[in-house]
């Protein structure tokens, strides 16, 4: 552990990036996209530069930050990042010069137009990026929950601002139902906070005290209470994931929203849920996360299946991936509460691999969608005549995203369904077939946009330019290489992953006989 | 002082035995911030019955401004004051300390706000050229030709803050009832006075009159109930009283609700918050802002009085009571404040909602109860201030659009404030600046992080959950995510819709108004971000002394 304050530094990056971004005249555009991308680029730097200090082994929490903040409330800036965080963080400082990229000129035409500013876009996302690492880096529950609202600020703007024509409706949907969980999150919160004025020698909004107290049996929360304020956590972290039946404002808030946004949106933002239930449902209820267990479960089952059925329905392109997304999070949660390593691992693999994959999904569709100027499906068709190298790249974003092995989503989902297996064998088994369906939304989003006779009105189609090609080609080389290799994320998650189930109280079931050879060595260390 | 010292002597029976009259001692440094406000109006009388016309403004304004300033320069001076004064009529401890503080330093801002009388260009004075002329009539058109200012609008000011520094100090019924008449009768008179729509404004004066005298009759009555229970209006003789005999009493049950009548309608809570939509929004604004700020403070500070001194032992019998209350109006004022059309209404049912915020935090009966109050009262006052002055600059851009107006004749001026919602549409394009100081003040009420709205109801919450009311939080958690939908829907009009065609004007105002605007949120910023040494003060000054 180093003195050096990496996490403060990290999100001061693209802080100082957006005031610097936004102090800009407004006619220099251009300029402003070049120092965000610096900036952007800069903040990745120092992320990778961090993630090269971090020990494996060492301690849970490392690159810890503690000041007080707030005494009457016993309020700390406390940093810290456990390897789950650690690779999130590194997940949204790679996507965002990715997404800055991607979304260079989706401002222009609304500055032309004399209606809002580049420098203002670009801005927003350098600041939401600040959030984005505090949200995975704070230790702090008060801190979390502060960046966990502030940063739908950012977001409510750049969808607001400058999405499609509903946006204004899709901004105002997405911020009041997330408003809407995060204040449960606040009553639970206070709740915790009270409750541990209770039990322990000061209140404390520590989660590492919290985390260990609870852990000890040391707070010992009446189970009703526990319950209670678990599902006001579950709530807001449901509402963010999005889980179904709490999923309704994401299609319209991907959809409306610019492809950059929706990157950020469902690719870092929404993964906060999931990192939520993992980290602060598990840990500070154990008891109630084991209760619920089952309707959890049931809920992920029906979002999974319900998403990608509802995908393949689609007729809107970003909708269609919205729509596989909610899929993807009820797999996701399905994994964090099986309760079992492989699954968590997956889990926490997979919320890494569906930014990636996800992301270069939306960014292709985005460069696509720029072309013809429509979302609809029904206008594309035979794109991979005119532009080849688009449609190859959305053929791989999208069999990653059906996790076809090779590529970086498989290795997660199948720990996810083995993990699931390993305990609830029906659920594993239903879930399976999502991939199958996960094939058939993608393949025929394929077929439909990219083969068959040219569509009237794409002829001339340009396909990428440098900018665009040097925008997913890093999301396309992670996808690759973590298909093949994902032991580093691998390595540094399992550790929080087996801290987390030993605080939930739950062991990895006993293999089967004959079974333990067929299963990949996920804990190897 | 006259008042003060009668009543001073009022408390406990009368004793017809002594002949001889012995002046009662009289605590001038702990009275100094009332004396100097109620000298400052009486003043202001004076200036305005002997100065000539032309001065008259200049004279009102550095007069009340001083007034105020000096008596805040001693509140802080007595901090740390844990005395009764004016022979046990007036007690100055913590709570009274804060509030008097707390409005002092609202009352700058006010009376910053009722001063704009706009710049050259712009004439923004909120106030009828001449109060005694009929709306519409030859005479105000005269008094407008001849360009009339009310200046008596500083004085009646300085009476009502001096009766609001009263009202949570007063350590005896009776002297919180002079001093709710004190604030509350010239603030009848501030609703009447706008100088736009004065129709609707005198509608509102009216009716805030009758209501208001009947909620003061009926706070009268309770006391009357309770001197015939516990043999005294001092709220530690009645404490002692229903401490030893603790069987309930049809006088006491009966004045207990009387006074909660009173008291409550004062801070607009539901059943009796039905005048503050249509006052708030008659009044002129700077009032409105005023009223809604101050008399808010004033009047929980009385509340929390009461019940803390006077009623702990009945704590079982009114917290049910103030429970409901407070559930009603924390879910009445969302609802509501949801089919507004007029942003002063809108505001006018948010405060309903504020109020019921606050409730949580009397219900709690702790420590920590009591300073979370306190520290949302500031938090909530200062962010209502600055909301009423954006209000109060955005204007309708085609002059006499409000029919009862005659102003547009006069050269310079605009047209009244835009106050229909719709006219707020794009705002943040006409004045970015002015849309980013009402988002600040919206961000706030609906208690988003890193402002003072939500340091403060995380502070009430955290203190009722601690009181064991969590269901009232609940409900609290409830209403503010309703109430998140209509302040967002402001946001979204001012950033998202495209600005009307004959949209309003953003006027720039004097730098009396800046000023205003520019503490109001600095003030709501800092109570977010960095709230250590409010939360400090508020749980310093969290102790009673009876």
């Amino acid at each position: 552990m180093s003195s050096f304050p990496w996490l403060t530094t990290l999100g001061a990056v693209p802080l100082a990036g957006a005031a610097a971004v936004a102090a800009l005249p407004k006619e220099k555009g251009e300029l402003a996209k070049r120092v965000a991308l610096a900036f952007s680029v800069a903040t990745l730097g120092v992320a990778v530069g961090m993630a090269t200090q971090f020990k494996k082994g060492g301690d849970r929490f490392q690159f810890t930050e503690s000041h007080q903040w707030i005494k009457a409330f016993h309020i700390n800036y406390g940093l810290g990042v456990d390897g789950i965080a650690l690779v999130l963080i590194l997940m949204a400082a790679v996507l965002m010069p990715v997404v800055l990229l991607a979304a260079w000129n989706d401002a222009d035409e609304a500055q032309s137009a004399g209606k809002r500013s580049v420098r203002a876009y670009f801005s927003l996302f350098l600041l939401l990026e600040t959030m984005m690492i505090g949200v995975f880096a704070a230790t702090d529950l008060f801190l979390f929950y502060v960046f966990f609202e502030a940063m739908l600020i950012p977001m409510y703007f750049l969808i607001g601002s400058f999405g499609g024509p509903q946006r204004s409706y899709a901004a105002v949907k997405f911020l009041l139902y997330s408003l809407f969980g995060g204040l449960f999150m606040l009553a639970a919160l206070i709740g915790l906070y009270v409750a541990s004025g209770k039990h322990l020698d000061a209140s404390t909004f520590d989660f590492n005290t919290l985390a260990n107290a609870v852990a000890s049996g040391q707070l010992g929360i009446s189970p009703g209470l526990a319950k209670a304020l678990f599902l006001g956590f579950f709530v807001a972290f449901a509402v963010k994931a999005p889980l179904f039946p709490f999923h309704t404002w994401l299609p319209d808030a991907a959809a409306e929203s610019t492809p950059g946004s929706a990157v950020l949106l469902v690719g870092v933002l929404d993964k906060v849920g999931t990192f939520g239930m993992l980290r602060y449902c598990l840990e500070l209820f154990p008891g109630a996360s084991r209760f619920f267990t089952p309707l959890v479960i049931g809920m992920a089952i029906v979002g999974t299946m319900y998403g990608a059925l509802l995908a393949i329905g689609q007729t809107d392109i970003k909708r269609l991936i919205a729509y596989t997304s909610i899929s993807h999070f009820g797999l996701i949660t399905l994994g964090v509460f099986a309760m079992t390593s492989r699954g968590q691992s997956g889990a926490a693999l997979y919320m890494v691999n569906h930014g990636l994959s996800t992301g270069a999904l939306f960014i292709v569709a985005g460069f696509l969608i720029s072309r013809r100027g429509s979302q609809l499906i029904d206008d594309y068709g035979g794109v991979n005549k005119v532009a080849p190298k688009l449609a190859g790249v959305f053929l791989i974003a999208g069999l990653s995203s059906l996790a076809l092995p090779g590529l970086s989503s498989f290795v997660s989902e199948f720990l996810v369904l083995v993990g699931t297996f390993e305990r609830y064998k029906a659920v594993s088994i239903v879930a399976t077939t999502a991939i199958i369906l996960a094939a058939l939304y993608v393949l025929w989003l394929y077929q439909r946009t990219m083969t068959g006779p040219l569509k009237a009105g794409l002829e001339g189609m340009k396909d990428l330019h440098a900018r665009e090609v040097a925008a997913v080609a890093p999301l396309l080389a992670l996808i690759i290489g973590l298909g093949f290799y994902p032991k580093p994320v691998l390595d540094v998650v399992n550790p929080s992953v087996k801290t987390t189930l030993s605080h939930v109280q739950k062991q990895d079931p006993a293999p089967a006989v004959n079974a333990t050879q067929t299963l990949p060595k996920v804990d190897s260390k | 002082m006259s008042v003060l010292t009668l009543l001073a002597a009022a408390p406990g029976p009368i004793t017809p035995t002594a002949n001889t009259f012995t002046a009662p001692h009289v605590e001038y440094r702990a009275l100094m911030p009332m004396l100097v406000v109620f000298g400052a109006a009486t003043l202001g009388i004076l200036v305005e019955a002997f100065l000539p016309r032309a001065q008259r403004y200049w004279a009102q304004v550095g007069l009340s401004l001083a007034g105020v300033i000096v008596a805040l320069g001693f509140v802080i001076a007595n901090h740390g004051m844990a005395e009764t004064a004016a022979a046990d009529a007036v007690s100055m401890d913590g709570v009274t300390l804060f509030l008097q503080g707390t409005i002092l330093a609202l009352a700058v801002l006010a009376v910053l706000l009722v001063a704009e009388r706009g710049t050259a260009a712009v004439d923004l004075d909120a106030f009828a050229a001449q109060a005694a002329s009929a709306p519409g009539s030859g005479g105000e058109r005269a008094a407008e030709a001849a360009g009339l200012r009310s200046t008596e609008v500083f004085p009646l000011m300085l009476f009502s803050i001096g009766g609001m520094l009263l009202f949570p100090a007063a350590n005896d019924l009776l002297t919180s009832f002079v001093a709710l008449e004190v604030l509350s009768l010239p603030l009848y008179l501030l609703c009447g006075l706008a100088r736009r729509r004065r129709l609707l404004s005198q509608e509102a004066a009216m009716k805030y009159f009758l209501l208001g005298a009947f909620s003061s009759a009926f706070f009268l009555y309770g006391i009357a109930m309770l001197y015939g229970y516990a043999g005294s209006v001092r709220l530690s003789e009645i404490a002692t009283a229903i401490s030893a005999a603790p069987h309930s009493d049809v006088l006491l049950l009966a004045g207990i609700a009387l006074l909660a009548v009173g008291l409550l309608f004062k801070v607009g809570a539901v059943p009796f918050h039905a005048w503050t939509p249509d006052v708030y929004q008659g009044a002129p604004t700077p009032i409105t802002g005023f009223m809604a700020a101050s008399t808010k403070v004033a009047a929980f500070g009385a509340l929390l009085r009461v019940a803390y001194v006077a009623l702990p032992g009945m704590r079982w019998d009114w917290r049910p009571v103030l429970w409901g209350v407070a559930i009603l109006t924390m879910l009445a004022g969302a609802i509501l404040a949801i089919t507004q059309r007029d942003i002063k209404r809108m505001l006018a049912y948010s405060a309903i909602l504020n109020a019921g915020y606050i409730l949580l935090g009397v219900i709690s009966t702790t420590a920590k109860g009591v300073s979370s109050t306190l520290f949302y009262l500031a938090a909530y006052g200062f962010a209502t201030i600055g909301a009423f002055a954006v209000v109060t600059l955005v204007r309708e851009a085609v002059p006499g659009r409000d029919a009862t107006s005659d102003a547009d004749d006069v050269p310079g001026s605009v047209g009244g404030e835009a106050t229909d919602l719709s006219a707020w549409a794009g705002l943040g394009k006409r004045s970015p600046l002015l849309a980013a100081c009402f988002t600040v003040f919206l961000l706030a009420f609906a208690g988003i992080p890193l402002t003072s709205g939500f340091t403060g109801k995380f502070a009430l919450f955290t203190a009722a959950i601690d009181g064991g009311a969590w269901p009232l939080v609940i409900v609290g958690v409830i209403a503010s995510a309703a109430a998140a939908f209509f302040y967002v829907r402001v946001i979204v009009l001012m950033y998202f819709s495209e600005p009307l065609a004959d949209g309003p004007v953003v006027v720039v105002p004097s730098p009396m108004t800046t000023i205003a605007l520019f503490v109001t949120v600095a003030a709501t910023i800092a109570l977010g971000v960095l709230p250590q040494v409010a939360l400090d003060l508020a749980d310093k000054a969290a102790y009673f002394v009876q």
